[in-house]
């Protein structure tokens, strides 16, 4: 039980982080013309704000189920290493049905601060899970719902608050390593000439992440293999 | 969209989402030793953040000036080390604010 409580209380903030973010993916989601309660259950069923942004911008249009596979693949690949990594960390007891179960709660910001932790018990990690999930699905009703209410100046600032999100993960990492500073300027530039360039920009934007995505960590690990330690 | 579309594309990406997390988890007994692969690992989620970022924000909001604004304040904040809700909410009030001085004041 005490277990339970720490990982509860660790997700307050990680929740209340969601709840502004989902809320303008609920918002971004109905200015793309799905209904709210589309929003919300892409938000239940998949809890990940890059994946889902990236999803329902392919959606929109008929048809792309491979550009969807694959870009769901790619963007969220991240989570298969973060999965990895946490499971050198979980106790003994954390077996079978319940890393199936529980896996489906792999956010950055779970990972992150359950990564933190010298061991990772099936109780604190359920408790870390509430709070980020309500506050990801209530975000969502919320943005959604409201989203048609607020005047355009205010919706049009919040569909900013999910890019903050991404650059407030970056950043401090980035921060700290200069090759993967590097890495990163690599993969903007790439994701740059894809917007921009004729002929590349023809290519759906999903498709565009996962290539830059890709080249860029593939030319990471080519020229600056990372260090045991920097790998989490 | 019609609700069948709508439900397949739901399938796939919720579906990818899922086992992309809980196979490694539940599977995932031995560490990876493969020096290219933990590097590629390392670096792939921040390479597909940045990616998705630009310049893809600066178009968010329908305002450039504005974005690209939020956008330096959020730099800003994250290199003081500030959190991922503080982060988010000074680039939506800056937004905000450069969208409200430029409409009523140009």
């Amino acid at each position: 039980m005490k277990d339970f409580l720490k990982g509860l209380k660790g997700g307050i903030p990680i929740g209340l982080g969601y709840l502004s973010v989902s809320f303008a993916f609920g918002i971004m989601a109905i200015s793309l013309g799905f209904e709210w309660w589309q929003a919300v259950l892409i938000s239940m069923t998949n809890l990940t704000s890059a994946g889902q942004l990236a999803g329902i911008g392919i959606m929109i249009h008929p048809a792309q189920y491979l550009d969807m596979l694959l870009s769901q693949l790619t963007i969220n690949i991240r989570y298969s290493f973060m999965s990895v990594s946490l499971s050198q960390k979980v106790t003994p007891q954390f077996s079978g049905i319940k890393r199936w179960i529980l896996g489906f709660f792999m956010t950055d910001e779970i990972f992150a601060v359950a990564s933190n932790e010298k061991e990772v018990s099936v109780k604190f990690f359920s408790g870390l899970t509430i709070f980020p999930y309500i506050g990801w699905t209530l975000g969502t009703l919320l943005g959604s719902v409201l989203g048609n209410v607020l005047p355009a100046v205010i919706m049009n600032a919040l569909c900013i608050a999910i890019y903050g999100m991404f650059v407030a993960i970056v950043v401090p990492s980035a921060k700290e390593s200069k090759s993967l500073l590097l890495v990163v300027g690599v993969a903007i530039l790439l994701s740059c000439l894809f917007y921009y360039l004729p002929v590349l920009n023809t290519i759906s934007s999903g498709i565009a992440v996962c290539i830059c995505a890709i080249v860029s960590a593939v030319l990471g690990a080519i020229f600056f293999p990372v260090k045991e330690e920097e790998n989490g | 969209m019609d609700n069948k579309s709508f439900f397949i594309y739901l399938l796939i990406m919720a579906g990818s989402t899922y086992l992309i997390r809980a196979i490694p988890f539940g599977a995932m007994r031995k560490k990876i030793e493969n020096k290219f692969i933990r590097s590629f690992l390392y670096y792939i989620p921040y390479t597909v953040l940045s990616a998705m970022t630009f310049p893809a924000a600066l178009y968010a909001t329908g305002n450039i000036i504005a974005a690209s604004f939020g956008l330096v304040v959020a730099i800003l904040f994250a290199i003081k080390g500030k959190g991922l809700t503080v982060v988010a909410v000074a680039a939506c009030v800056t937004v905000l604010l450069v969208e409200i001085v430029m409409t009523y004041i140009f």
